[in-house]
C-alpha cells in the first residue's frame, strides 16, 4: 500500500518533468519540423509545376508540330476540303471525310447508347432494390475498363458477320458496325453520370411529389428526371467525347475507307451507315506510325489532332458546366 | 389501374434495358472466354510465338506489357500524387488553380491517339528517345496523369477539414499534419486511383502503336529505348494485321482472354483495398 | 523563443497559488486589430487586453466575428486564403503576426478546441498522444503518462481508461468534445480557445464540460466563444461583447451581465435582438 502511495508522488513530480521534456523537445524539434516542412511545401510546389508544364506542353507541341502543314496548306482546306491524298503528287488534306465519319459514328452510337444509358441509370437509381443495385455497379465497372481493342475484336470477329448477314452485304465492317460496338462503350459513362445525377436529387422532391398523390413513375418523370436533366446532359456529352475519342475499336470495326460517309440526296447530304468510313483517330494510328517524322503529311496528321482536341475539348467543358449547374441547381454547391 | 398499367410498363422498359446491360457484359466475357480458354495453356503464356505467330505463345507481349505499365505507374504515380497534395492541400485557392483543375480533368478526357502523337513529337522526334520502352511509357504516363490527379484530389478532398484544422491547432506543421492525418485517410482512395490507372494503362493501344509498340519480337526488350511488344497491340496485330487472320484467330481470343484477365484482376484488387481500408477505418 | 523566456516567469504566479484577480497581467493584448476576408472587413479596431488565467467569454449574434476574432489568437483563420489583417496581437512580448512568431511555437502554446468535436480516426490513446509524438516524443512510457494525465485532467479517464485503444469515434459526442481537450492539454498549452465547445453538446454533457472548464481555469487561460448567455454567465470571469465585427464593451462578466454601459449590450443580453 504504502509504496503504491510513494509511486503518485513521484508520478506527479514525473509528470512536471514531462511538460518541461515537452517543453524543451517541442524547441528543437520545431526548427527540423519546420524545415521539414518548409523542403516539403517546395517538392510539392515541384511535382504541381511539373505536371502543369507537361499538360501545358501538350498543347504547345501539337500546334507547334501543326504551324507548317496550316501554313503550307490553310486551314480551310482541312476542314472543308473532300480529299485525303497526304502523299501522292497531286497531295489533297481535305479531312472533312475523317471528320464527317467520326461525327456520324459517335452520333450513331449516342443513338443507341443514350437510351440504353438513361433508362438503365434511372433503374438503379430510382427503381432496382438494393441487391439488385449492388450486382449492377460492378457490372458496370467492368464494362467501363473493357479494353477498347477487345470490344473491336469481338466487333471485328462477332458483330460485323452478323451485320453482314443482316444487311446482306459482303462485309459487314462499316460506320453501323462501329456506332454499336462504340455504344458499349460510351454506355458506362452514361450510367454513371445520369445515375450521380439522379441521385442528387433531393429526397424532399420525391416526398412532395408522393404527398400530393403522384405515382412513383409519375415523380420519376415529372419530378426526379426534369431535376436531373442538367446532369444527364452532361453525361450525354462525357459520352459523346468518350466515343469521338475512342481508337481501337472504330480503326478495328469501321472498315477505314477514306471516302465522304453521305450520299447527296437532291442537294442534302444524307449520312451513309453501311458505309465503310475512317475516323479522325483511326486515320492518326493508321498513319501515324509510318509518317516520316518532319513531313508535310507528319504535321497534316497534327492538324487533324488538334481538331480532334478541339472538339473533345468542347464537349468536356460543357459536360463540366453542365455538372456545375447540376450541383448549383441541387443545392451542393 | 390505367396508372399502374403506365407505371409497369415503363419500370419494365428500364428493367429491360438494364438487363441488357448485364447481357452485354455477358455477351462479351462469353465469347472471349469461351474461345479464349480453349487455347489458354501454361505454355501459351510462357512461350514466343512461332511460326508467323501462327502458332506458339505471347510470352514477349506480357513481359512487355508488364514492363511498360510498370514504367507507366513508376513515373505517373509521384508526378499525379504530389501534384494532387500540391493543388489540394498547398496552392492558393483562387481562379488559377481552378483553371488548372479544370484543364486537367479535361485533359482526361483528350483522346488517347493525341497523346499517342504528342508523344511521338517531343520524346521520339523533339527529344530523341526514338520509339521504344521508354517514350510509350512516358507517353502514357501523362495519359494517365490527368486521371491519377483526380482521383487523388478526390480522395483528398474527402478527407474531412476538421482533421486538418485539429491537428494543426495542436501546432503540427502543415507537413506534419498532411503526413499524419490527411494522408492515412486518403490513401485507399489513391491507391484505387492508382491501379485503376496502371489498368487503363496496360488495356491502351493507340498511344504505343505510335510510339514504340513492335509487330513481332521474339525477346523481351532489354533496354529502356528498345521496342517492345504488348498484350492490346499484339491482339490488334493478330486481329487485323496478320496475313493470316482466320488462322491465328484462336492465338487472338487467348490473347483477349488474358488481357481481359489482367485488368479484372487489376481492377478486383483496387476494389479489395477499397473495401478492406474501408472496413479497417470502420473497426478502429 | 522569446516565448520560452517567458514562460518561466508566467508559470510562477500558478504554481505559488496568487490568486486570480483582474490586475494580472494580459495573456493577450490585442492591438488595433483589423481583419478583412476579401473585402469584406470582419473585425474592426479591436483593442482590449485578455488576462491570464481564469475564463474571458466573448458574446455576440452571429455573425459578428466573435470566432473569427478567436480563430485569429492562434492564427487558424489563416486558412481562408483572403484573409488580410493588421495591427498587433501581442503574446508574451511578441506580436504573433509578426515574423519573429513561430506558427508551430504559437499553436503549441495557444490550444484549440472546435465547434464540433473532431476527434482524428485514431484510437483514444493516439489521438491524445498526437501532439506529443509529433513533437518527438517517443517514449512508450512517457507517453503513457502524458496521456493519463491528459485524460485525468479533462476529466475523461474513468470513463475511457478500459478502452484506450479502441477508435476515438466511437465515443459520445461529450466524450469526444472532453478528448479533444484533452489532446489539446497534452500538448502543453497556456492558452486554450473554445469555439462554441457545448453548442453540439446535449445538455448533461454541456454540465460536465462546463464543470471542467472550471476547473481548468486554475492551470490555463480560457477563452471561450459561446452564443449562450447564460453560458457566458455561469463560466466566465470577464466578458467581451462583439457587435459587427467590433467589441462594444469588455468588463467583469458580473458587471455586464448587471449594468452593462453600454445599450447595445444591454439589448443584447435581454434578447432585444440577436
Amino acid at each position: 500500500m504504502s509504496s503504491h502511495a510513494n509511486k503518485t508522488v513521484s508520478h506527479d513530480e514525473e509528470i512536471k518533468n514531462l511538460k518541461k521534456v515537452t517543453k524543451e523537445k517541442l524547441t528543437q524539434r520545431s526548427f527540423k519540423s519546420n524545415v521539414v516542412d518548409y523542403v516539403m511545401a517546395r517538392l510539392f510546389t515541384l511535382f504541381g509545376s511539373i505536371a502543369i508544364i507537361i499538360l501545358a506542353l501538350i498543347l504547345f507541341f501539337l500546334v507547334r508540330e501543326a504551324i507548317p502543314a496550316i501554313r503550307e496548306i490553310g486551314l480551310a482546306e482541312f476542314l472543308f476540303g473532300q480529299r485525303w491524298y497526304p502523299s501522292s503528287s497531286d497531295p489533297g488534306f481535305g479531312a472533312l471525310p475523317f471528320i464527317l465519319s467520326s461525327l456520324m459514328v459517335t452520333t450513331g452510337a449516342l443513338f443507341i447508347a443514350i437510351p440504353w444509358g438513361v433508362f438503365t441509370a434511372i433503374f438503379i437509381a430510382e427503381i432496382a432494390p438494393r441487391r439488385v443495385r449492388e450486382t449492377l455497379k460492378p457490372v458496370i465497372e467492368t464494362l467501363a475498363i473493357f479494353p477498347s481493342v477487345v470490344l473491336g475484336f469481338i466487333a471485328l470477329v462477332i458483330i460485323a458477320p452478323i451485320t453482314a448477314q443482316v444487311f446482306n452485304l459482303s462485309n459487314g465492317l462499316n460506320a453501323f458496325t462501329a456506332s454499336v460496338i462504340l455504344s458499349v462503350m460510351a454506355l458506362p459513362t452514361i450510367i454513371s453520370i445520369a445515375e450521380d445525377a439522379l441521385k442528387s436529387v433531393p429526397r424532399a422532391h420525391r416526398e412532395a411529389a408522393y404527398a400530393l398523390g403522384a405515382s412513383r413513375w409519375e415523380t420519376i418523370r415529372n419530378v426526379t428526371l426534369p431535376a436531373a436533366m442538367s446532369g444527364i446532359f452532361a453525361g450525354m456529352m462525357l459520352g459523346f467525347g468518350r466515343a469521338v475519342g475512342e481508337t481501337m475499336t472504330v480503326l478495328m470495326a469501321a472498315g477505314n475507307a477514306i471516302d465522304m460517309p453521305v450520299t447527296e440526296f437532291f442537294g442534302v447530304w444524307l449520312p451513309e451507315f453501311l458505309q465503310s468510313v475512317r475516323s479522325l483517330t483511326a486515320n492518326i494510328a493508321i498513319e501515324g506510325s509510318d509518317v516520316p517524322w518532319g513531313s508535310l503529311h507528319y504535321s497534316a496528321l497534327f492538324v487533324t489532332a488538334i481538331i480532334l482536341f478541339v472538339i473533345t475539348f468542347i464537349v468536356n467543358l460543357t459536360a463540366d458546366f453542365l455538372m456545375a449547374r447540376q450541383r448549383r441547381k441541387m443545392g451542393h454547391e | 389501374m390505367n396508372k399502374t398499367a403506365t407505371e409497369r410498363f415503363w419500370f419494365s422498359v428500364c428493367a429491360l434495358f438494364a438487363a441488357l446491360t448485364v447481357a452485354a457484359l455477358l455477351f462479351l466475357l462469353y465469347w472471349i472466354v469461351i474461345q479464349g480458354a480453349s487455347v489458354l495453356s501454361w505454355s501459351f503464356l510462357t512461350a514466343r510465338p512461332e511460326q508467323n505467330m501462327t502458332s506458339g505463345g505471347i510470352w514477349p507481349a506480357i513481359v512487355g506489357t508488364f514492363y511498360v505499365a510498370s514504367l507507366t505507374i513508376l513515373i505517373s504515380v509521384p508526378i499525379g500524387i504530389g501534384a494532387a497534395i500540391y493543388l489540394n492541400e498547398y496552392a492558393k485557392q483562387g481562379p488559377l488553380v481552378r483553371m488548372i483543375r479544370m484543364s486537367i480533368r479535361n485533359l482526361a478526357g483528350v483522346p488517347s491517339i493525341v497523346y499517342g502523337l504528342f508523344g511521338l513529337a517531343i520524346f521520339a522526334s523533339f527529344i530523341g528517345l526514338g520509339t521504344g520502352l521508354l517514350t510509350a511509357a512516358i507517353t502514357l504516363s501523362i495519359m494517365v496523369l490527368p486521371w491519377v490527379i483526380t482521383a487523388t484530389e478526390e480522395a483528398l478532398r474527402s478527407v474531412p477539414q476538421s482533421f486538418r484544422e485539429g491537428g494543426l491547432a495542436l501546432g503540427a506543421t502543415k507537413w506534419q499534419t498532411i503526413r499524419q492525418l490527411v494522408l492515412p485517410s486518403a490513401i485507399p482512395g489513391m491507391a484505387t486511383g492508382s491501379i485503376l490507372g496502371l489498368a487503363r494503362a496496360a488495356g491502351e493501344t493507340a498511344p504505343i502503336i505510335l510510339t514504340g509498340a513492335a509487330y513481332f519480337l521474339p525477346v523481351a526488350p532489354s533496354s529502356l529505348t528498345d521496342q517492345f511488344m504488348a498484350l492490346p497491340y499484339h491482339l490488334y496485330i493478330l486481329a487485323t494485321q496478320h496475313d493470316q487472320t482466320e488462322v491465328v484467330r484462336p492465338i487472338a481470343f487467348g490473347t483477349a482472354f488474358v488481357l481481359i484477365l489482367l485488368v479484372i484482376l487489376l481492377n478486383l484488387t483496387a476494389i479489395v483495398i477499397r473495401n478492406r481500408y474501408r472496413t479497417k477505418n470502420e473497426q478502429l | 523563443m522569446s516565448i520560452k523566456a517567458q514562460e518561466v516567469q508566467t508559470k510562477q504566479p500558478v504554481n505559488s497559488n496568487q490568486t486570480l484577480n483582474d490586475k494580472s497581467r494580459p495573456i493577450f493584448d490585442v492591438q488595433d486589430l483589423n481583419l478583412w476576408y476579401g473585402h469584406d472587413q470582419a473585425l474592426k479596431n479591436i483593442t482590449f487586453q485578455i488576462p491570464e488565467h481564469g475564463v474571458t467569454a466573448i458574446i455576440g449574434p452571429s455573425g459578428c466575428g466573435k470566432s473569427t476574432f478567436l480563430k485569429s489568437l492562434n492564427r487558424m483563420v489563416e486558412l481562408v486564403p483572403t484573409v488580410k489583417t493588421t495591427g498587433k496581437v501581442m503574446y508574451h512580448n511578441t506580436d504573433i503576426f509578426s515574423h519573429e512568431m513561430n506558427l508551430v511555437e504559437l499553436r503549441s502554446a495557444v490550444g484549440m478546441v472546435f465547434q464540433k468535436p473532431n476527434p482524428f480516426p485514431k484510437s483514444i490513446f493516439d489521438n491524445v498522444a498526437f501532439g506529443a509524438r509529433m513533437h518527438g516524443i517517443k517514449n512508450k512510457k512517457k507517453l503513457r503518462e502524458l496521456v493519463e494525465k491528459s485524460l485525468r485532467e479533462a476529466a475523461l479517464w474513468d470513463e475511457v481508461k478500459e478502452r484506450l485503444h479502441e477508435s476515438a469515434l466511437g465515443l459520445s459526442g461529450g466524450q469526444q468534445q472532453r478528448l479533444c481537450i484533452a489532446r489539446c492539454l497534452a500538448v502543453e498549452p497556456e492558452v486554450i480557445l473554445m469555439d462554441e465547445p457545448t453548442s453540439a453538446l446535449d445538455p448533461s454533457s454541456t454540465l460536465k464540460l462546463e464543470n471542467l472548464i472550471h476547473d481548468l481555469k486554475k492551470q490555463y487561460s480560457l477563452i471561450i466563444v459561446t452564443h449562450n448567455m447564460q453560458q457566458a454567465h455561469r463560466i466566465s470571469d470577464k466578458t467581451a461583447f462583439f457587435l459587427n465585427g467590433e467589441v462594444i464593451e469588455f468588463d467583469l462578466t458580473t458587471q455586464m451581465f448587471t449594468r452593462p454601459a453600454d445599450h447595445r449590450t444591454d439589448d443584447y443580453i435581454n434578447g432585444r435582438f440577436g
